[in-house]
């Protein structure tokens, strides 16, 4: 199954210690931005202010554009390990922990992009972008605390399916 | 009143602004009817207005004043409305917010609603962001869904109790019963959500892992089934099955097998197959190899399977995939101090991955370099780390060159190579190099007496190249200063000698005092270095000139040296050949010696808090030390001596401490001990650069008529001190008064606090053994104080 990013063009965007509470997180936050810097879904598993969640996101998504094509999907970003992946015109960016499987983030980061491409049908950027509430309700039928919940392709999307089923009015 | 206009139609007229500014008023027409909206207390189109709130907050604009209506649309029946308010809740309010906690009692009515998509909404949203009021609260209800046949709500309710478990540790205890059956569920949902459970509960107790060991056989079924078993659509990855599932199996094996010879014997079978069969096309075959590797590694497995996992590690190297050598060279980071020669066998490659284009995968190559560097390869792979130094980014070179700086120190074949070695570096990275490295050099330059005349020919000539890196400008400096005699007269051995005068050398000293390039480090080095050319050479006019002149520099630093080196020429002119003569080997475990060699596993930053540091950048410090032992040695106990370092060590100052100048000192000596004929003083200097260590040199001498012999001193600190005792200069007190035994002693006191000291004295005397015990708290205040003119610091 191929999957089909298109590119709609778009137009875009500093240090902050990153304060963990020592707790073990397969992932500390997802975002989703584009190749100008807009961001189109952030997920945070850690609280922290909005102005601290501003100045992550600025810095991280700075330094992520910043990398050139031939360069690893891994590097490390205050105490963190970040994994991203681009697909399109749309990157895809975990924070974990020190200890995580670096690889297999790729494959849940791939797992989320197929779940969109199926309930989408071969999604685009836009998609995303009109559609973000949908984004957000995929992506937490996929994982959960930053967890993967859901190991079947299957499950996730028939549990969208039903929830869609119980939506009384459609804005 | 119009209907509040659609979320999508609002996406795209926000889209249609050309410029920020047209964007903003977009965004504030509709906030305000937004605004207005939700002031009207309007129920059908609350949940349209907070989800174009949403779309607007990730924009980046404030979204605050919606925080309410998230919790009455969570409130409301409609599930349309929940599942927006639940997003809203979770992108606005979390436990930060004031409002945070009135989510509790909605959440609690809908963990138990008859719609499992509304358990679920609930679940989700506590188990991302409930504060730790709201997961004791709710504690309870996760536990009953925990123990539901619903797999949709179970597998939920699992990460749901492991959030609650991270933010409220105690009730871990209360969802024990409810892990009973949790892995013989066929649900894969379920038994992944568990398993992360398990290892969650594992890693934060050790009772809880006690208990949880007897898990390991199931875990071995649950994984070979998953390796054994045939294709299944539903979980397949490329023709693996549930690798998710497989990861955090192996994850929990890793924690329960950790430091227990039975468990890891039990996985040991399993680990194999999995390492052997799993497929490498891809990458997620590759993501399960790699947390093999991992629990291969960590757990106490036979040799035989760790050569296995070293191999795929190795085979991971070729890999054109480079995520897939980056994680390898992380994981041989961490391996290479236990399994060091299974390592080696891969350096070839390893070392070939300096070559590659990402940052990442250099940084690592190289660290893994540094730590595979033996008596054995030293040549090759210096080769190889210094061709990289040349050609690496600024921000390797400067532990590159304190590795190459390491290794050289500690695997060098030959002087002549340690000398080339250094000089390479410098001359290629001499900016980069860290200031510890120059005392470093300087110290190794001078124990390797053969190699002087070739070592200063080959700084001079580095010299005439290039002034502006410091560090191998202050170590020639220092050099020609030393060994400027062998440069002029053409004695190298090991290359052809140049012609140089005398002149010649006086002008490049000359000339980095007045260059541009030079900082004042390094003008205090070309100064000393001109004026101890004054008992070398014979063009001792010029050189008065020089010093004369910058009597008056604005430098202050460089103004005092010439000073005193004036004086030298004046009213001292007898003291000044003995003074300034060539120095004499430094032992290794003087306060000048070396940074301690740390560990091998590449890092090559020394601790910041080693009082081991060598402390002046400005070498002549220790010149004094040095100067008084060939002085006076140990036997003389002339007043000279416990004024020796005193002074915070600037350059000049030791010269004239040797003269009786005390009021130069900062900080008078003291009588630490005086009993039975043992009397210890103390000495002091502050170390430069670092102003929170004092040294300290203890003096003991015996005025009994019996020899004090096995004599040992310890000496012991408050917690919130750092000690350092190097080695005593004999364990002899020899009786009468004949000599002292000195000892330094180095204190680190961050804290600027009181220095107190207690003090333990062994000793033989007359036959029999002397022990004693002493507190020492007559400790000058400006022995800890950084700056005397500061007052107590209470």
């Amino acid at each position: 199954m191929a999957l089909c990013l298109s590119l709609i063009p778009d137009s875009r965007q500093h240090v902050h210690r990153f304060t963990t509470n020592c707790l073990l997180r397969c992932m500390q936050f997802m975002l989703l931005f584009s190749r100008q810097g807009k961001l189109r879904l952030q997920k945070w598993y850690v609280p922290l202010s909005d102005k601290e969640k501003k100045k992550i996101t600025r810095e991280l998504v700075q330094t992520v554009l910043a990398r050139k094509p031939k360069m690893c999907s891994f590097l490390e970003w205050r105490d963190l390990k970040i994994v991203y992946k681009r697909y399109a015109s749309l990157y895809f960016c975990c924070a974990i922990e020190d200890q995580d499987n670096e690889l297999i983030t790729l494959e849940i980061i791939h797992r989320y992009v197929e779940l969109l491409d199926k309930y989408f049908g071969s999604v685009c950027e836009l998609d995303i972008i009109f559609n973000f509430e949908k984004a957000y309700f995929i992506l937490d039928e996929f994982v959960l605390g930053g967890e993967a919940q859901e190991t079947s392709k299957k499950n996730v999307l028939k549990a969208i399916e039903q929830a869609d089923l119980l939506q009384e009015v459609r804005h | 009143m119009p209907a509040p206009i659609r979320l999508r139609e609002l996406i795209r007229t926000i889209r249609t602004a050309r410029t920020q500014a047209e964007e903003r008023e977009m965004i504030q027409k509709e906030c305000a009817a937004i605004r207005s909206s939700f002031r009207e207390e309007d129920n059908t189109y609350r949940c349209r207005n907070v989800a174009k709130l949403l779309y607007m907050h990730m924009l980046g604009y404030p979204a605050h004043f919606g925080q309410l209506e998230c919790l009455k649309l969570i409130a409301s029946q409609k599930f349309t409305d929940k599942r927006i308010g639940y997003l809203g809740a979770m992108l606005l309010l979390d436990e930060r917010q004031d409002v945070h906690l009135l989510m509790t009692n909605c959440i609690k009515n809908d963990l138990n609603h008859s719609t499992q998509y509304v358990q679920g909404l609930a679940l989700c949203t506590l188990g991302c962001m409930g504060s730790s009021e709201m997961c004791r609260d709710l504690a309870g209800e996760v536990e009953k869904l925990l123990k539901t046949s619903n797999s949709y709500l179970r597998k939920k309710a699992a990460l749901c109790a492991v959030h609650v478990i991270r933010k409220v540790p105690e009730l871990m205890e209360m969802f024990l019963p409810a892990t009973k059956n949790l892995l013989s569920e066929k649900n894969h949902g379920v038994l992944h959500t568990s398993v992360v459970l398990l290892t969650e509960m594992c890693e934060r107790s050790p009772d809880m892992l006690a208990h949880f060991r007897k898990l390991v056989p199931q875990l071995v079924r649950i994984l070979k089934n998953l390796i054994m078993s045939g294709y299944s659509p539903e979980h397949d990855v490329s023709g693996i099955s549930d690798p998710f599932l497989q990861v955090r199996i192996l994850r929990l094996l890793r924690i329960l097998g950790k430091s227990d010879d039975d468990s890891s014997e039990a996985m040991n079978d399993i680990l194999a197959q999995v390492a052997t069969n799993t497929e490498t096309s891809k990458n997620v075959g590759n993501a399960i190899l790699y947390e093999t590797v991992l629990t291969i590694m960590d757990i106490k497995s036979e040799s035989g399977l760790r050569v296995l996992a070293i191999n795929i590690l190795g085979r991971f190297l070729l890999n054109n995939d480079k995520n897939i050598r980056y994680v390898a060279l992380t994981s041989l980071l961490k391996t290479v101090q236990t399994d060091h020669n299974a390592v080696q066998r891969h350096r070839s490659t390893i070392v070939d991955c300096l070559k590659d284009l990402d940052v990442s995968i250099k940084r690592r190559a190289m660290e893994l370099s540094f730590a595979l560097v033996n008596g054995n390869n030293i040549r090759g792979m210096m080769k190889e780390l210094l061709y990289f130094l040349d050609s690496c980014d600024p921000e390797f070179k400067a532990d590159c060159a304190s590795g190459v700086f390491l290794a050289a120190e500690k695997y060098a074949p030959s002087k002549r190579w340690h000398i080339d070695t250094i000089m390479r570096v410098l001359t290629t990275a001499g900016s980069y190099v860290r200031d510890d490295s120059v005392p470093n050099l300087i110290q190794l330059i001078t124990n390797s007496v053969e190699m002087h005349a070739y070592t200063v020919q080959r700084l001079y000539k580095a010299l005439l190249d290039d002034i502006s890196q410091q560090p191998l400008v202050q170590v020639a400096s220092w050099c020609i200063g030393e060994y400027g005699d062998l440069l002029v007269s053409g004695q190298c051995e090991e290359e052809e000698p140049i012609q140089v005068t005398e002149d010649e050398v006086l002008d490049v000293l000359e000339g980095l005092l007045v260059s541009n390039l030079s900082t004042p480090v390094t003008r205090g080095y070309a100064l000393t270095a001109i004026m101890k050319l004054s008992t070398r050479f014979s063009s001792v006019n010029r050189i008065k000139k020089v010093v004369s002149i910058y009597g008056s520099s604005i430098d202050v630093e460089l103004q005092q040296r010439a000073v005193e080196y004036n004086a030298l020429f004046k009213k001292y002119d007898h003291m000044r050949p003995a003074l300034l003569e060539r120095m004499p080997i430094m032992e290794k475990t003087a306060t000048n010696g070396p940074t301690e060699i740390v560990q091998t596993n590449g890092e090559t930053e020394p601790s910041v808090v080693e009082a081991k540091h060598p402390p002046p950048v400005t070498q002549p410090a220790n010149q004094a030390n040095d100067l008084l032992d060939l002085l006076g040695g140990n036997d003389v106990v002339p007043v000279i001596q416990t004024t020796m370092p005193t002074k915070p060590a600037s350059a000049g100052g030791e010269l004239l401490d040797l003269l009786g100048d005390l009021s130069l000192s900062g900080i008078p000596p003291m009588t630490a001990y005086s009993k039975n004929g043992l009397k210890i003083d103390f000495t002091f200097e502050r170390a430069n650069p670092n102003p929170n260590i004092a040294v300290i040199t203890i003096h003991a001498s015996n005025s009994t008529e019996a020899d004090m012999t096995d004599f040992v001193f310890q000496a012991a600190v408050p917690k919130t001190f750092q000690l350092q005792l190097l080695s005593p200069s004999s364990n002899v007190v020899p009786a009468l008064n004949q000599g002292t035994v000195t000892q330094v002693i180095r204190v680190l006191n961050l804290q600027k606090q009181q220095l107190r000291m207690r003090i333990k004295l062994t000793y033989t005397h007359k036959g029999s053994p002397v022990q004693d015990l002493a507190e020492v708290n007559n400790f000058p205040p400006q022995s800890w104080h950084a700056h005397p003119s500061l007052g107590l610091i209470g």
